[in-house]
């Protein structure tokens, strides 16, 4: 029972740090994507542009945000 | 399926399962060289088969019970997930504002917390515990992200056996390119390959997170190789970009190994 519940918890930590991390605004993001292109499915043309341009945008802003959070981090 | 999207696909789980197994390597020799080869190389075989019986436990009911689209927008988020968080990384890494992966520092860490007693002792070195359970987790734990990239790139594309193939043939490549050298895997440009992954992954993400939802790319599988060229491009331009401000992060070994340990 006990190896069971350390089963789940290590699969449940493995889930979080995997998908939420030290990142949680690229989750947020990639809902957003998802729920962008089941809203466009039907504007084709709207939606190959729109979905990379929003993908670029994300990693751009979490890129920059990482640069300023381990930028503070060294800070004594 | 076309030859490029197949061809991007071996390209994606073999550029990260080669650095996965990099990683893993290093935590595997650190185990063997400070307690016994034996069972660091039994934990690493015993790890190796349960991601192998994972991707088939999950692969296979994927590919046949689960409706397409709907498991290439599950797959593309997932890759999208791994894809943008390694793309992160790897340009603060390559634009000098994080600590790069020290594979040397690493070796040291983990042999330095493995040196016990029992390990300098003349007995003759056979079963380990700490070292076969050092080992299987290091794999294990590295594995995992293969085997869902893996699993995810295979089933959506109905290319399992190929992903996995990929995947072991990169496996089998690092750990004779490891025993060939007999030296620290600090050489490999694991940074690189990481880019260039998180490009592959990111693309495929996009591209099956679009797919899926019932959007129609121009061209498109062709599709994929423009998504890369995009996500190239940009992120060219933000490690150009990120070098040109003052840098936030150094080199510092000791550092990043700590930081490594809980940011795989």
């Amino acid at each position: 029972m006990r190896s069971i519940s350390r089963g789940v918890r290590a699969f449940g930590l493995f889930w979080w740090d995997f998908l939420v991390g030290d990142t949680p605004e690229l989750l947020i993001a990639v809902v957003l994507i998802v729920a962008l292109a089941l809203l466009l499915r039907h504007h084709h043309d709207i939606a190959i542009v729109l979905l990379p341009a929003v993908t670029v945008l994300f990693l751009l802003v979490s890129t920059f945000r990482g640069r300023q959070r381990d930028g503070s981090r060294d800070k004594p | 399926m076309s030859t490029s999207s197949t061809v991007v696909l071996v390209l994606a789980v073999f550029g990260a399962s080669t650095v996965e197994m990099v990683e893993a390597l290093t935590i595997v020799v650190a185990a063997g060289v400070t307690r016994s080869w034996r069972s660091s190389l039994e934990g690493a075989a015993a790890a190796a088969a349960v991601l192998a019986i994972i991707v088939l436990a999950v692969g296979v009911p994927l590919i046949h019970y689960v409706p397409i689209n709907a498991l290439r927008v599950v797959v593309g988020a997932l890759l999208l997930v791994l894809g943008l968080s390694w793309l992160r990384k790897s340009i603060l890494r390559a634009s000098g504002h994080k600590a790069l992966h020290d594979e040397d520092a690493i070796f040291a860490a983990t042999s330095a917390e493995l040196a016990t007693p029992a390990s300098s002792s003349s007995a003759p070195k056979r079963r380990d515990a700490i070292g076969f359970s050092v080992a299987f987790k290091g794999v294990f734990l590295e594995g995992m992200e293969v085997v869902l990239i893996v699993v995810s790139l295979g089933a959506s594309q109905h290319r399992l056996g190929i992903a996995a193939a990929s995947a072991v043939a990169a496996a089998l490549v690092v750990a004779a390119v490891g025993a060939l050298v007999a030296k620290q895997l600090s050489q490999v440009p694991e940074n690189t390959i990481k880019i260039v992954v998180g490009i592959m992954l990111t693309s495929f993400g996009l591209f099956w997170v679009g797919e899926g939802a019932g959007a129609h790319w121009p061209g498109s599988d062709a599709a994929i190789i423009l998504l890369i060229g995009i996500f190239s491009v940009v992120t060219i331009g933000s490690i150009a970009w990120l070098r040109t401000l003052h840098p936030t992060t150094h080199r510092q070994p000791t550092d990043a190994v700590a930081s490594e340990r809980v940011e795989e």
